[in-house]
């Protein structure tokens, strides 16, 4: 009986407190809430409305029905209309589309030919699925009627670039290294003010002529040290283990992450501002952390997520810099050729930067 | 602006929801003093020492603290000010060395003399022996030395002290004394919170609050010799049965027990103390011996920290 009833006095000291923890208590509901919606709407391997552009260098009667066919199987979403196959592959390089659809200027005359192909649809491969997706089209029922019978060619070809092999580390590793920086860079940050007001630090250093800039960046820069290294221990390994490339040029790569490991890191402090005890501090990286690998391009193609989950994924800076790494690791990309993704990882640095320093304010009240 | 005060507050308040931590605190502190808060825990001590060192915003009211008007310019207060928490703040993990060094460049002090500084430091505060040992590891009085080191490393014009000695033992306890005598001495200005009446004692001024409010103020001395009390102290078999005595008495003010003695406060208005205390005890039957003694720090405290119905005309 009195262990009963110790029993249930530590249970309920154990809810009480529980309850008082307002996080932890969101938590309780939010996990499994937010788990369903992540996993139910981005696990979609049904992938459509791949982004895609169209060279139709025919221009004929019989090379606009084909792209309206395919157009209707949904599995691309035509965005663009370009001249050459070059400005495909071009576009294919910057990350802009998934996939191009080249159009020959013999088109007709392919097709009633038996030994060439009369498409070629160029694939990103640098993105797990969406070479696999591509394949569907290489079956795609299209029955024109001057089509020559028992073709020894394919209609269709399907060229996916950057990772012809469609070897599964070299898909991966430029998605892991983000999903890798996210977590070290973003745990590391969060705990790191909230630590120091936890052991009482806190109440010196803003006793001192210290800033709360200067704090802020006195934290945060060592760390972009070892997200470097981080990232050195990743590409040796990778090459040497699963000969993983490194098209692009090494110090793109290295620009690239720079920027987005200040962008984790200040993330990272904001939460720290944000949160009152190391152990919120972790609930709230773990938090950040599913989305991070779910919605970001990681795992699941970006083009097959529903519009509210991409706009997730836009937000966080891992989906950016995913396609930085794939654009610039296997296809060869320029910084120059993906702006936009570089831009918004500077842009959420410095954001979250400021709003972290201003969050943390050199006041107890 | 008087030039001889360090701190000067009129109106100070702070106030957390319903409560009011610090209510209408006026203070005037001398420079290269030693000004004591002697309260009890949750008089408002803390919250005080907080507020004047820019930490907390007051609700009310207005300080100057080395010149300087609080809140608002407190950026220009940090490099002038010590502070030493009440809990250990400074780094765990950190060695001796290291700390001192940190809270070096922190302060910005001069790179020529800063080899120098710490070494003069660890000399001064007993911690040569420990340079290399983590902060984490070191005993309540080490650690101690430790943060009033850093406290002062910047040579600070004033020096605020939170509960400094609440972790330490009785020889730690002087020890430090001692050095802030000698800081105080070199034209340092030392605001120190404490419990210990002890302590008090050894301030050249002393505000006593009481649940936020300032209840008196002086030198330990002045205030002995006003308490507008007669003391009384009882020597008693029984002092349970004494003080049963005594207690309901109107005209006495107070009895505290002190293990076999207890010390009775009379309003001076009453004209033989003695006799009344007497009476008293013979009426309850109690042997005891009493006489007039003068009032130390506990019997200043006791009695301005009584509650208004219970202080008797």
């Amino acid at each position: 009986m009195k262990s009963l009833s110790r029993l249930s006095a530590v249970m309920r000291k154990e809810v009480r407190q529980m309850r008082r923890d307002r996080l932890t208590f969101a938590m309780i509901f939010g996990i499994p809430l937010i788990q369903l919606l992540l996993f139910g709407y981005a696990i979609n391997t049904d992938v459509r409305n791949l982004t895609s552009a169209v060279a139709d260098e025919a221009g004929t009667h019989l090379s606009r029905e084909f792209v309206a066919r395919l157009s209707a199987t949904q599995v691309t979403n035509i965005q663009y209309r370009v001249d050459t196959a070059a400005d495909l592959e071009r576009m294919l390089r910057s990350g802009e589309i998934s996939l191009g659809v080249a159009i020959p200027p013999d088109f007709d005359r392919r097709v009633s030919d038996d030994r060439r192909a009369a498409i070629h649809i160029l694939v990103d491969g640098s993105d797990p699925t969406i070479a696999g997706i591509a394949d569907q089209l290489r079956n795609m029922p299209i029955a024109f009627d001057t089509a020559a019978k028992d073709r020894e060619q394919a209609l269709i070809e399907v060229r996916p670039y950057y990772n012809p092999e469609r070897r599964t580390p070299i898909n991966i590793i430029p998605g892991l290294i983000g999903v890798i920086l996210t977590m070290t860079m973003l745990m590391f940050t969060a705990v790191a003010v909230v630590r120091e007001r936890e052991r009482g630090n806190l109440e010196l250093l803003i006793n001192t002529p210290v800033t709360s800039a200067e704090l802020m960046v006195g934290k945060v820069v060592p760390y972009i040290a070892i997200g470097l290294v981080q990232l050195a221990v990743i590409l040796v390994a990778g090459g040497l283990l699963f000969d993983v490339p490194v098209r692009g040029s090494i110090i793109d790569l290295y620009l690239a992450a720079a920027l987005f490991i200040a962008a984790n890191l200040a993330l990272g402090l904001f939460v720290s501002t944000a949160v009152k005890t190391q152990f919120q501090a972790m609930q709230m990286t773990f938090f950040l952390i599913l989305p991070s690998i779910l919605l970001s391009g990681f795992v699941f193609p970006f083009d097959g997520m529903p519009v509210i989950a991409q706009h997730i994924g836009e937000a966080l800076p891992i989906t950016h810099f995913i396609r930085l790494t794939r654009g610039v690791m296997l296809r060869e990309a320029t910084l120059g050729d993906l702006p936009g993704a570089l831009i918004y990882l500077g842009a959420f640095a410095v954001v979250a930067t400021l709003a972290a320093a201003l969050r943390f304010s050199k006041r107890l009240d | 602006m008087n030039d001889d005060l360090a701190i000067r507050a009129r109106g100070l308040s702070k106030h957390f929801g319903e409560l009011r931590a610090v209510d209408k605190l006026d203070l005037d502190v001398p420079r290269a003093s030693i000004y004591g808060f002697l309260g009890p825990n949750g008089s408002g001590k803390s919250t005080t020492i907080r507020m004047l060192c820019g930490l907390l915003t007051p609700t009310e009211g207005s300080a100057s603290v080395l010149g300087i008007e609080i809140p608002g310019k407190a950026t220009l207060l940090k490099p002038r000010i010590g502070y030493m928490t009440q809990k250990f703040s400074l780094f765990a993990d950190m060695t001796v060395m290291e700390n001192l060094q940190f809270i070096a460049e922190i302060y910005s002090y001069p790179k020529r003399e800063r080899k120098a500084r710490t070494e003069e430091l660890l000399e001064k505060y007993d911690l040569v022996a420990q340079r290399k040992q983590f902060a984490g590891t070191m005993s309540g009085g080490q650690r101690q030395r430790l943060a009033l080191a850093c406290a002062v490393l910047h040579k600070p014009e004033l020096l605020l002290l939170d509960e400094p000695t609440s972790a330490v033992d009785p020889q730690s306890r002087r020890d430090f004394w001692a050095n802030l005598f000698r800081l105080a001495e070199t034209g340092t200005t030392i605001l120190v919170s404490t419990h210990y009446m002890d302590e008090a004692e050894r301030c050249h001024r002393l505000a006593i609050l009481d649940k936020g409010v300032k209840v008196a103020d002086g030198s330990p001395l002045d205030l002995q010799d006003n308490t507008g009390m007669h003391v009384v102290e009882v020597l008693a078999d029984d002092p349970y049965r004494a003080q049963t005595a005594l207690i309901d008495i109107p005209l006495v003010a107070s009895v505290t027990q002190l293990g076999i003695r207890l010390r009775v406060l009379i309003p001076e208005s009453v004209n033989d103390p003695l006799r009344l205390v007497n009476d008293a005890l013979r009426a309850g039957r109690v042997v005891a011996e009493s006489r007039v003694v003068a009032a130390s720090l506990e019997d200043v405290f006791v009695a301005v920290t009584m509650k208004p119905g219970q202080q008797a005309a």
